[in-house]
């Protein structure tokens, strides 16, 4: 099992998430700086949350834009799974790994709570161990959006990874806590070897954060 | 002073415009022979003010207690520096930014936050909680919304993008800041007690280093502004505000540290106040040492800077460092991969003399010892006011029947609502260790790597204090000791931030010297001492002094996390149980400000000796696993503290206890007391412990249904509650 964590200037989950996938696999990820060129044989590939280059220009733009990515678009078009997460999904999009967009949140101001979420596509490599799940989100720039043509294939293919829902799992706009279209938290490619999230999985792995759901997800790409 | 016959060379008014008094500039000229040029005037300026100099608090600040056996480091440093065990220590320290914040309030906040992140991370710490202490007028005043609203977006932008989580706080709204609002920003840090950095310079020769962010023209006379009061026109004040960049602080933060891994480093100390001319000051006092820099090496974001504006910008996240020359491209490495800035800018001397070059020309000469120990000092002449009397109430001023209505209206006003919506906007969880969230009685946050937490706290009670500043200052004090205990921690040690008036008047200095006793007794009865702080005098307008407000951060370790409470109700069956006497002392309580709209009655007196056994006693029923839940009972009394119990674990109470004074009962703020929740399994434990520590202990009701209802008086949905908890605070901001 091996784990490569990308660490951008400004990346502040990098740690977090590779400690959790430590807890829940028994291996080290390796850190790999930005300006690198290349990965090694990777079975897993993880974008960290953050605010990577400031989130000047637009969260995600110049990120996209650092040497590493070339490859990490390279592994991730030969199926290696590439997981992003809240900067991380910004970054993956504005890569063109994944469709839509990630606006300001219709609040107009961070949110950081807990939030339920459910898996659409129940047999991807990250969602097949999902039911409802309980994690955070820590953002200002969540609100997905993508166009209605966009939004017809990412549905008709399967790729809506998770949905904001309620304790019942029922997707509601009460339930909806940034904007976001269909209330959607995260989607796949359309290989659905790509995942882009909103909320931190990380930040719900362990006893102590109150709630482990997001070990669901690390757990059934890792073992 | 004002007959002074002025027989200098210098303008009088270019002296006064920099905020010396004229007895001042005559030290000056004094100490060095001759007049100053006005590079040399401008930082004696920066270092002579109240902010940088502490010339009016310097003397009563000596009488606080701040050595103990955990403390490795008290004032003096960047930030104070605590013994957690096992090698490790927290470094942490409070800072205010309230003028800027006015000013200002994104940027004021947001390098509020920038630069007392630095303060701790220079001394080898890596940052691991951010809290905060804010006041502001009146709700429904017109700069309110405004001002609340920007402060807490430029705490959440810096703190957020940096990737430090602000766990905590606290919230004041009071007419009294509605000229002079008060932003302080608190910082904890960890480290290893063998790794941990100061400020002296040393070695003769050795590389002076400048990192981080290019100089520019930003915050020119930053601290000087702070030590003065405002007035109508102040508004014009603004372009002395910082901007803040705090991805730039993240990859300063990470290249600090990743040198700081390497024997390279003499000296650090970061550029805040009065920029490079305070660090550079810093370190050669410290030393004892020369400094001779070259100003045309200083990275400049501007053209054609002069010498005057290069030592007096508060340009941000900058640092300067003595290093290893022998380490000197090792370094250059580390911040070249960060893609900051790093200059060798100057030189350590044995002249004991700051020598600035520019260009080739010698700009300034100063000997260090006039900077530093030669700044003025003073004894300010003080009154000490009558504390306001206490007033006894009586239960047939009051009506009973209005028990839950009083509750509903105390609970939504922006004094005692949930901050939901502020610490909403801060990431409170990133670094994935906050184990207790802002919301309980102290936030906890993992060490690292290891099964022991750090609990902290802020608070202050600016009524108490205007009311009776010696009790007010003791209270401060306690209020962090006992959130500390209630989050099932040993209280270890505190940093202050004390914003007062203008020192200059007799009253306001009494206000000051009070508060400064109270809170020395409280740190001596609790073997809590201070380990660092920052003091803000002038906070006023046009003439209005602040409220007394010093405002406390308290630094718990608990060694075992499972030992962790908060203050959600757990279980029903469970009894609730109150520590401490309750004397129905309702004076400058919150029920006679909310309900009756005055403010009067009398501070509350604290018993330090009945809080050390109260304290005690519960932190032993924590530690012997008695306890489900704990809350002291602070602000509103006591049936705001079991609402809060209740809506927190969205679980109902029966109150049995029976009073012929319901509102003296229910809502009064004596002092000392907190409610437990324990299982009728633990409970005659529990009442065997306290009657052995000579502890008041008395079960009021037990926990269960979806209501609070109180014997003879009526009940209450707990989500009914919890819509008026949570719905103020975010009204103010619409």
């Amino acid at each position: 099992m091996k784990s490569h964590v990308i660490v951008f200037p400004g990346s502040n989950c990098d740690r977090d998430v590779a400690v959790a996938i430590k807890n829940i696999s028994g291996h080290q990820p390796q850190m790999i700086w930005h300006k690198e060129t290349s990965i090694n044989q990777s079975d897993l590939i993880v974008v960290p949350g953050g605010f990577s280059y400031g989130d000047y220009l637009r969260c995600g733009a110049m990120a996209s834009t650092s040497p590493i990515m070339q490859d990490v678009v390279k592994k991730a078009k030969e199926g290696v799974p590439v997981l992003g997460i809240c900067n991380g999904f910004q970054i993956l999009i504005e890569s063109g790994l994944l469709d839509g967009a990630l606006m300001r949140n219709s609040s107009l101001s961070f949110i950081c709570r807990d939030i339920l979420i459910k898996p659409k596509n129940q047999s991807s490599v990250f969602t097949k161990k999902t039911q409802v799940a309980k994690m955070p989100i820590a953002h200002n720039e969540g609100n997905f959006f993508v166009t209605s043509e966009q939004l017809k294939k990412i549905q008709d293919n399967d790729q809506i990874a998770f949905q904001y829902c309620d304790e019942n799992g029922n997707i509601s706009e009460h339930s909806n806590p940034n904007g976001s279209l269909e209330n959607i938290a995260g989607i796949l490619n359309e290989n659905k070897n790509v995942l882009g999230m909103m909320p931190h999985p990380e930040r719900a792995a362990e006893l102590v954060h109150g709630c482990e759901d997001g070990k669901t997800i690390f757990e059934s790409i890792l073992n | 002073m004002t007959n002074h016959n002025w027989q200098f060379q210098t303008e009088r008014s270019l002296v006064e415009n920099h905020g010396l008094k004229l007895d001042e500039f005559e030290k000056i000229v004094e100490g060095l022979g001759r007049e100053p040029n006005l590079t040399e005037l401008g930082i004696f300026s920066a270092m002579w003010n109240e902010h940088c100099s502490y010339k009016s608090s310097k003397f009563w600040l000596k009488k606080l207690p701040t050595s103990g056996e955990r403390v490795v480091q008290g004032p003096g440093e960047n930030a104070g520096v605590i013994d957690i065990d096992d090698g490790d220590v927290a470094v942490f320290k409070m800072e205010s930014h309230n003028h800027p914040s006015f000013l200002e309030p994104y940027q004021g906040a947001a390098t509020g936050v920038g630069g007392i992140l630095r303060d701790v991370f220079t001394m080898g710490a890596r940052p691991v909680a951010n809290l905060n202490a804010l006041r502001f007028g009146e709700p429904n005043h017109p700069k309110t919304k405004h001002l609340l609203s920007g402060v807490v977006s430029g705490i959440g932008g810096y703190g957020n993008c940096i990737g430090v989580p602000t766990v905590g706080g606290e919230v004041n709204f009071h007419p009294s800041y509605n000229g002079n609002i008060l932003v302080n920003a608190m910082t904890v840090g960890i480290a290893k007690k063998d790794k941990i950095f100061y400020s002296a310079a040393a070695g003769i020769g050795n590389p002076v280093v400048y990192v981080g962010s290019k100089t520019g023209r930003d915050g020119i006379h930053g601290a000087t502004m702070a030590s003065a009061e405002f007035d109508e026109d102040s508004e014009d004040k603004k372009p002395t505000v910082q901007v803040g960049d705090p991805f730039t602080e993240k990859l300063l933060l990470e290249a600090c540290l990743e040198l700081m891994k390497e024997e390279a480093i003499i000296a650090i100390q970061d550029m805040g106040a009065a920029g490079l001319t305070s660090s550079s000051i810093e370190m050669a006092s410290k030393g004892d040492v020369g400094l001779e820099i070259d100003l045309s090496k200083v990275p400049m974001r501007a053209q054609n800077m002069s010498a005057y504006e290069l030592m007096l910008s508060e340009s941000q996240e900058r640092m300067l460092m003595v290093l290893d020359p022998l380490k000197e491209e090792m370094a250059r490495d580390i911040f070249k991969k960060w893609d900051l800035e790093f200059e060798v800018i100057g030189k350590v001397t044995d002249t004991k003399r700051l020598i600035l070059m520019m260009n080739g020309k010698e700009e300034a000469s100063i000997p260090i010892n006039i900077l530093v120990e030669d700044a003025p000092e003073y004894q300010r002449d003080y009154i000490v006011e009558k504390p306001s009397p206490i007033k006894e109430y009586k239960s047939e001023d009051f009506d009973q029947d209005n028990i839950l209505k009083d509750l509903n209206t105390m609970i939504m006003h922006p004094d005692l609502s949930s901050r939901k919506w502020i610490w909403e906007q801060y990431d409170h969880m990133v670094m994935a260790d906050t184990v207790v969230r802002p919301g309980s009685d102290a936030a906890v946050v993992r060490v690292h790597g290891t099964n022991k937490g750090l609990a902290m706290s802020t608070d202050c009670s600016p009524v108490y204090c205007k009311h009776n500043p010696y009790e007010g200052g003791k209270h401060a004090v306690v209020e962090t000791w006992r959130n500390i205990i209630a989050s099932g921690a040993l209280p270890i040690a505190i940093t202050d931030c004390m914003n007062f008036g203008n020192p200059e008047k007799p009253e306001i200095m009494g206000q000051f010297v009070e508060c400064i006793r109270g809170m020395g007794d409280a740190c001596s009865k609790l073997n809590y001492p201070v380990v660092s702080g920052n003091v803000s005098l002038y906070n006023e307008t046009n003439g209005e002094g602040i409220y007394p407000t010093p405002a406390i951060g308290g630094v718990g370790l608990i060694k075992d996390l499972s030992n962790v409470k908060t203050l959600s109700l757990k279980e029903d069956g469970n009894f609730l149980c109150v520590v401490g006497k309750t004397a129905n002392h309702l004076g400058a309580s919150k029920y006679i400000s909310i309900i009756q709209s005055k403010e009067e009655g009398g501070t509350p007196e604290i018993n330090l000796d009945a809080e050390l056994r109260n304290g005690n006693f519960v932190m032993d029923a924590i530690n012997q696993k008695l306890i489900a839940s704990a809350h002291d009972v602070g602000e509103g009394g006591i049936l705001v503290a079991i609402s809060e119990m209740c809506m927190s674990g969205n679980l109902g109470i029966t109150i049995e206890i029976e009073t012929d004074f319901p509102h003296g009962y229910f809502f009064a703020e004596d002092q000392s007391r907190y409610l437990l929740e324990v299982s009728p399994n633990n409970y005659d434990e529990c009442q065997k412990l306290a009657n052995n520590n000579d502890v008041h202990f008395e079960k009021i009701g037990i926990v269960g249904g979806d209501k609070i209802s109180i014997k003879n008086i009526g009940d209450e949905q707990v989500s009914v509650l919890k819509r008026s908890f949570e719905t103020s605070i975010e009204q103010i901001s619409h």
